[in-house]
């Protein structure tokens, strides 16, 4: 650890703002997301708990305002603030989960079509390239409503979009790493293909995902709400931040804009943090920049 | 060369050719004639021949592109050759499948030409000298004893045992072709198969890396196929020389006779045009004009004719065959058959 | 021609270059002096990273950051470079010093014609009309051995050969009638018939256009045939330098000794070459003293406390030794 604090890569951390800035957001975002249930004296979802006496009060800073609900809050009286740090965990459960299924799908489709090669490749190829040659959004609209609503089904179209990009980077580093004199090394040591893969080419293409996988989680969370916003994401019951934006959506005009606002500018700032760490990390890890 | 013996490895008419089509898509033709599939291949090797005894050296040298790297690791099977026999202590592993082949590799081992590329830099030294012989290595107890014998094989190439836990991006040229070198030597091989491997490195370690791998021959008696572009080395080490144009064998026999007396123009051209810190003995060098043609479109005849100063007509129609010129030289040049042509 | 005479086309001294990374300062050129006359050829040897190829980016103000040079001058006809701005660089490269580099295609736009990359050379750095640029673009090209010149200048550089592409670079390189060239490594990448020959031609052209040249190399045995003297660097440091004959034949510096000693020699075959131990030291991490000694059979304790300086030695030599050979020692 304390290489690490003496490393190149920390050393341009602390001297990049925007990393610092990133990180700090993504810092907060995971604690407010973890422990930020706990401090709200609210549960949001607890019909029981919710008071329709305190529907759409304002922020505690206007005229009317509470400092019970800091944020003001929506048509049944839930707390915005609240509302926000449960919609943030269910936000950002999303957007982790069908990263790490994506990563974790693409790279062994990658793997598979750069060391086999032939007709696998051909076939994992073509679907990937016809995949991204539609707009995300669009397959992932079209695959809900072809499934269904649901966290779960949202967790399968965000994976069926997502591992394209994953198994393209795989099998482009396969194919220059399997060129490399180390890996004809290991097959002139007898190594059988399962070992070759697991031990010589999957650590040393994993370097550029770390880029990838971050940036993603920033784009699924974004997928994710216009999803909910469109109608076709989560269920009314477990609200994500989309759906937050959109149920303040249809009173933003006259005059109740904090029940859809905030949740607005929470999801900017998740996104925005977690691309200015990505941009740092793409610099740090990418040689040819350097 | 003993005759009675067996060869360590003899390899008969070894044919690689790649194909280099690329998807289905990118070789389709549509042409007048209907529809056609596009079949280009690179012919890398095209039947080379020869043998190596136990404790020799042969040399393979010609110059980027002429498919020695590819005879290597087709030997080694890394490729599997389109066409030849490739014999091993007598057994022919050309057609072998995976499990067939892992004893064979106990007996042969690779050195490669980058020491960077060479070594996986995600595994500590230990484990990449140890792989080979964990490979071979199924039983529990003789397992244990792989530690013991990694730090034996570091210290017979020079490095410590201290080295062992390190990664190798803390080592330098030389020290990380000495542990390519140990990983090699770790199974016991009776022959190495050593591609370019002083190439990438300084005059200076070149030559620690020539002494320990001639060092090695003397203690396990071992041969080496042992491939470079640089004539003086190959003067240095090699007991016999095959010389490779265009994926052919033009030109093979003992270092000595093929030194003083190269007949094929190609190996003339390459001896006298090696720059050397000695004063150059007055040799008329054979100056090379032209194109080397693609491996993709071998030309007709000889493969050496675009090039080669004294060509005529036959060389363009009539491919020619390796001859005995005597002191086990062989070579593949119409000027044998029609000395009066020859006015260098 | 007395005027000239009074000092060398170009003249380095005391040139210090150096890195400054995150995990040191490394210096790469540590007070390196050096002269070329008109018309001269001297080679540059020494070991990978021994800053034979910052010297010559130097030479040309082509130093990025983390590099800077700290120290020194660089009088190409008695004016210094390191002090010239970017603007005056500019204007010297190409016109009065080009560079041939190891790979040709680093120096070639894959994406114009070689005609186009040749105009632009003489566009910039002569008042030749389009006309007479054409003409001087196929002269220059045929003077280098291509033939069907005015066709190639048609061509794309990936249309060429490697060893006709170095061609091409070196005729780019000759255009402007530069005073200076420096080739870094000009045929490292390409076969010994092919190497043979440019070599021939750049001896050639040179003589023939009156240039000076820097070859920069690691293969003792090409500039031995190619360089009027030779500078050895070791570490960022000359180690010694002098006339070819007298280097090659007998050098003082027991480093340039280990080299020459380590090239296996076709016509006296032992079986074991003679080597330098050990490797070079970390730059970023030199011993005190001699940088060599680590490796020096003829290292004593003076050598571990005192950097040796360049001193003269017998011939034409000057070394940096506590304990230089003289002709006919052995170790
Ligand atoms: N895997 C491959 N697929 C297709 N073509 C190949 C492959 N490997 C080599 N070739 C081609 O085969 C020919 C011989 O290549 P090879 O690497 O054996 O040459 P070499 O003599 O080792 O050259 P060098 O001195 O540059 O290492 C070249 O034309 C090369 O492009
Ligand atoms: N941009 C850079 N940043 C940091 N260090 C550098 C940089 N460029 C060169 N160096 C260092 O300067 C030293 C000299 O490098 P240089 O390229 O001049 O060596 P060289 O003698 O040309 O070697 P070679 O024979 O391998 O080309 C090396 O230790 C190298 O690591
Ligand atoms: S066969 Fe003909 S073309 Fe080939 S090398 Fe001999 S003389 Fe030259
Ligand atoms: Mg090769
Ligand atoms: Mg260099």
């Amino acid at each position: 650890m304390a290489s690490f604090f003496a490393s190149e890569f920390f050393h341009n951390y602390k001297r990049s703002s925007s990393a610092i800035i990133g990180s700090a957001l993504m810092i907060s975002f995971a604690f407010a997301v973890l422990v930020g249930p706990f401090l709200v004296a609210q549960n949001p979802y607890d019909i029981a708990s919710l008071n329709l006496m305190d529907s759409y009060k304002p922020p505690m800073w206007l005229p009317g305002g509470e400092a019970q609900f800091p944020l003001g809050t929506d048509g049944q009286g839930r707390d915005v603030w609240a509302s926000i740090l449960y919609g943030a965990r269910i936000s950002l459960f999303i957007g982790v989960v069908a990263m790490v299924a994506s990563c974790f799908i693409g790279t062994v489709l990658g793997l598979i079509a750069g060391f086999y090669g032939g007709i696998v490749d051909s076939v994992i190829m073509r679907i990937a390239d016809i995949q991204l040659s539609f707009p995300s959004i669009l397959i992932a609209l079209f695959l809900m409503s072809a499934v269904g609503t649901g966290v779960d089904k949202v967790l399968i179209a965000l994976t069926a979009v997502g591992w394209v990009v994953y198994a393209r980077t795989v099998r482009g580093s396969t194919l220059s790493e399997i060129e490399k004199e180390y890996v004809q090394a290991a097959r002139v040591a007898g190594l059988p293909n399962h070992k070759i893969i697991r031990k010589h080419v999957l650590p040393n293409v994993l370097t550029p995902l770390i880029v990838i996988a971050t940036i993603q989680v920033g784009t699924f969370v974004l997928i994710e709400a216009s999803l909910s916003f469109l109608g076709v994401g989560v269920p009314i019951t477990q609200p994500s931040l989309g759906l937050l934006i959109k149920n303040g959506f249809d009173v933003l005009f006259s005059g109740l804009w904090w029940t859809s606002v905030f949740p607005g500018v929470a999801i900017m700032m998740l996104v925005f943090g977690i691309n200015l760490f990505g941009d740092f990390l793409r610099d740090e890890l990418n040689p040819r920049l350097k | 060369m003993t005759t009675g013996e067996t060869p360590i490895l003899e390899v008969r008419d070894l044919e690689m050719h790649f194909p280099i089509g690329g998807g289905i898509l990118d070789r389709l033709r549509v042409g007048v004639r209907g529809i056609s599939l596009d079949n280009p291949v690179v012919h890398a090797v095209n039947g080379v021949s020869f043998k190596i005894a136990r404790g020799e050296i042969m040399a393979l040298v010609g110059e980027s592109g002429c498919g020695k790297s590819t005879v290597a690791k087709t030997i080694a099977r890394i490729y599997q050759p389109t066409g030849g026999e490739i014999h091993v202590e007598g057994q022919d592993i050309a057609g072998m499948g995976f499990s067939d082949l892992l004893p064979v590799r106990a007996r042969m081992q690779m050195i490669f030409q980058d020491p960077y590329a060479s070594l996986n830099p995600r595994q500590r030294v230990r484990d990449i000298v140890a792989e080979p012989l964990l490979e071979q290595t199924k039983d529990a107890q003789a397992r244990k004893e792989v530690p013991r014998r990694i730090e034996e094989l570091l210290a017979r190439v020079g490095l410590n045992a201290e080295h062992a836990g390190r990664y190798p991006h803390q080592f330098s040229g030389g020290q990380r072709q000495r542990i390519g070198i140990a990983r090699a030597l770790s199974v016991t091989p009776g022959l190495i198969i050593a591609d370019e491997p002083v190439s990438a490195l300084d005059v200076s370690i070149q030559a620690q890396i020539l002494n320990l791998m001639s060092d090695l021959r003397d203690e396990f008696g071992l041969a080496y196929l042992f491939i470079s572009h640089d004539l003086s080395v190959v003067n240095h080490i090699a007991d016999q020389i095959g010389v490779m144009y265009l994926g052919f064998l033009v030109e093979h026999g003992p270092r000595d006779a093929l030194f003083s007396k190269p007949r094929h123009p190609y190996t003339r051209a390459l001896l006298s045009a090696a720059p050397s810190i000695k004063e150059k003995r007055d040799t008329e060098e054979i100056v090379l004009s032209g194109e080397v043609p693609s491996a993709l479109e071998l030309p007709s005849g000889c493969c050496f004719r675009t090039r080669c100063p004294f060509a005529w007509d036959r060389c363009a129609t009539e491919r020619p065959q390796l001859q005995d010129v005597g002191e086990g030289q062989t070579v593949a040049c119409h000027l044998i058959d029609a000395p009066e042509r020859d006015t260098a | 021609m007395t005027k000239a005479d009074d000092h060398p086309l170009l003249s380095v001294r005391n040139l210090r270059t150096y890195f400054h990374t995150f995990s040191g300062t490394v210096k790469a050129v540590d007070g390196v002096s050096f002269d070329i006359g008109q018309g001269e050829v001297m080679g540059l040897v020494g070991e990978s990273g021994g800053g034979k190829s910052v010297v010559g980016f130097s030479i040309l103000g082509l130093i990025d950051s983390p590099g800077r040079i700290e120290d020194g001058e660089i009088l190409l006809n008695g004016k210094d470079l390191v002090t010239a701005g970017e603007a005056a660089l500019r204007d010297i490269r190409g016109r009065n010093v080009s560079m041939v580099f190891q790979d040709p295609m680093t120096s070639l736009n894959p994406l114009h014609t070689v005609g186009r990359q040749m105009d632009e050379v003489l566009r910039l750095h002569t008042d030749l009309d389009a006309r007479a640029r054409h003409v001087a673009c196929i002269e220059m090209l045929e003077s280098v051995g291509i033939s069907r010149a005015s066709e190639r200048l048609k061509s794309y550089p990936h249309q060429f050969s490697g060893g006709m592409r170095q061609r091409v670079v070196i005729a780019i390189a000759l255009l402007a009638r530069p005073g200076l060239i420096i080739a870094d490594e000009p045929t490292t990448a390409l076969d010994v018939t092919i190497q043979s020959q440019i070599l021939k031609l750049m001896r050639q052209q040179i003589a023939e256009k009156g240039a000076s040249m820097i070859l920069i190399t690691h293969d003792l045995a090409v500039v031995s045939e190619m360089a009027d003297h030779i500078t050895v660097l070791y570490c960022g440091k000359v180690v010694e330098r002098g006339l070819t004959r007298d280097l090659i034949s007998a050098p003082s510096h027991p480093y340039t000794r280990g080299l020459i000693a380590s090239i296996p020699d076709a016509t006296d075959r032992q079986d074991r070459l003679s080597q330098i131990p050990g490797s070079v030291p970390d730059i970023r991490n030199l011993p005190m003293g001699c940088n060599f000694r680590e490796r020096c059979p003829r290292a004593q304790a003076l050598c571990a406390q005192q950097e040796p300086e360049l001193m003269p030695q017998h011939g034409s030599l000057r070394a940096a030794c506590h304990f230089p050979l003289a002709p006919g020692d052995t170790a």
